[in-house]
């Protein structure tokens, strides 16, 4: 990085902004990296994560597996002796992704997000036949977790309808709401 | 008799009903009435608050303004959904923007094995147990968002909680010491990542084989279908949570 992207940092700025956490705070004790449950399944550790944003790097962060392999677990921001809440950084990270129109780096993640919550505007409680059926007829995998579905099926887990639902109106005013980017 | 508001949440309505039932069983042995919430819908979830901040807002509050209208602790046994509704909380008191109403906030949110915890609940726990589980060697799971994040949850000692332990001592059980009481499952990446959240339960039930136990117990929905896909292999009933099968 030279001198002035350095001074034209506005991806920095941005996640700081928008998750009101300071990661200049951070010195790279790794502690984030050591202590979180899912490292081995990312591409960019945690503490990364951290440097590349002080870096500028937009795309390279936005486009990441890490930001959707993320449990919300929390341990990182628990243990950081800096006090980092990496964990909403992890989510504020989702939300600028979401909005940049860079393709994720994980595919199924936000597509299975944005199902659930097509659940929720559909009936306002999940139900989960529908979500399962709507997130499979998004990937198109029909057989991963087909044995497991019919076991909970059998154990009377699964509910063939839908409940009764009456805060729909409440429902629709919040996702129009989101959907015209209200408070943001 | 004790009223508090009960949230259900959509899991306890259908994959976790035990859950349900067991929860609403013990509440009426104790004398604790549940007054389900009324009209409630889903919190957000996870889906939430990795999509925007203001609906992960948004979705949980619109419950607990319903709340709002009792003067009662709200009962919430799902521990996904009681994360969301502490969360949101606070954070609706720093962005109140991300409201469509005006919210005040002044019910209190319980999580379900707090609150059993608590005297002098678990006294009376004592008292009634009529099946008491002697013999039976328990490793006590939490999982994450039990305890984390403890600037929310209130949980003092998050690393190594011991309240569980507690109730489970005082139903007759003996408790084991081990590793990964806290650790996560990866219960969020179900539907998605489901070879890492396999990996991560497995490790977890290896470690408590490795430490003698006869089952793991667990407070919340999620861990039990997933615990079970993952016994160690299938057909090994040593290797599969209790409670779920």
């Amino acid at each position: 990085m030279n001198l002035s992207e350095a001074q034209n940092n506005t991806f920095l700025e941005e996640v700081v902004e928008a998750s009101n956490v300071n990661l200049q705070a951070c010195y790279q004790c790794q502690k984030c990296s050591a202590g979180c449950p899912v490292v081995a399944a990312m591409d960019i550790m945690p503490n990364q994560v951290v440097r590349q944003i002080q870096y500028g790097r937009r795309e390279k962060v936005l486009a990441s597996k890490t930001i959707w392999i993320c449990a919300s677990c929390h341990t990182c921001s628990v243990r950081c002796p800096n006090d980092i809440d990496i964990a909403k950084v992890m989510d504020t990270l989702r939300h600028l992704s979401l909005k940049s129109g860079l393709k994720a780096g994980e595919g199924e993640i936000p597509i299975f997000h944005s199902v659930f919550l097509d659940s929720i505007k559909a009936t306002g409680r999940i139900h989960e036949l529908s979500l399962i059926l709507r997130f499979k007829l998004r990937t198109r995998d029909f057989l991963k977790d087909a044995a497991l579905g019919w076991e909970m099926f059998r154990r009377g887990k699964i509910k063939v309808m839908p409940q009764s639902f009456t805060g729909g109106r409440d429902i629709k005013e919040i996702f129009s709401a989101y959907e015209k980017g209200h408070g943001r | 008799m004790k009223d508090v508001t009960y949230y259900p949440g959509c899991s306890l309505h259908g994959t976790a009903r035990e859950y349900d039932e067991s929860f609403r069983g013990v509440s009426q042995l104790l004398g604790v009435n549940l007054h389900e919430l009324e009209d409630w819908t889903c919190c957000g979830s996870t889906s939430a608050h990795c999509t925007d901040e203001a609906l992960a807002v948004a979705l949980p509050v619109r419950n607990l303004t319903i709340a709002d209208k009792y003067n009662r602790e709200m009962l919430v046994p799902c521990v996904a959904c009681y994360s969301r509704f502490i969360a949101a909380k606070e954070e609706a008191k720093e962005h109140p923007e991300y409201l469509l109403s005006p919210y005040e906030g002044k019910t209190s949110i319980r999580y379900a094995l707090d609150f059993f915890c608590d005297k002098p609940l678990i006294n009376e726990l004592e008292a009634k147990k009529t099946k008491p589980l002697s013999g039976l060697k328990i490793a006590c799971y939490y999982g994450c968002l039990a305890v984390r994040p403890p600037k929310l949850t209130g949980v003092k000692h998050y690393e190594n909680p011991e309240h569980m332990e507690r109730l489970m001592e005082i139903l007759g059980a003996e408790t084991l010491n081990w590793s990964y009481k806290t650790d996560c499952c990866g219960a969020s990446l179900v539907m998605t990542r489901t070879d890492i959240v396999t990996a991560l339960s497995q490790k977890i039930m290896r470690m408590a084989i490795e430490t003698g136990a006869d089952c793991i117990v667990t407070s919340w929905p999620c861990a039990r279908p997933e615990s079970r896909r993952s016994g160690p292999s299938r057909g090994n009933r040593s290797g599969t949570c209790r409670t779920c099968g």
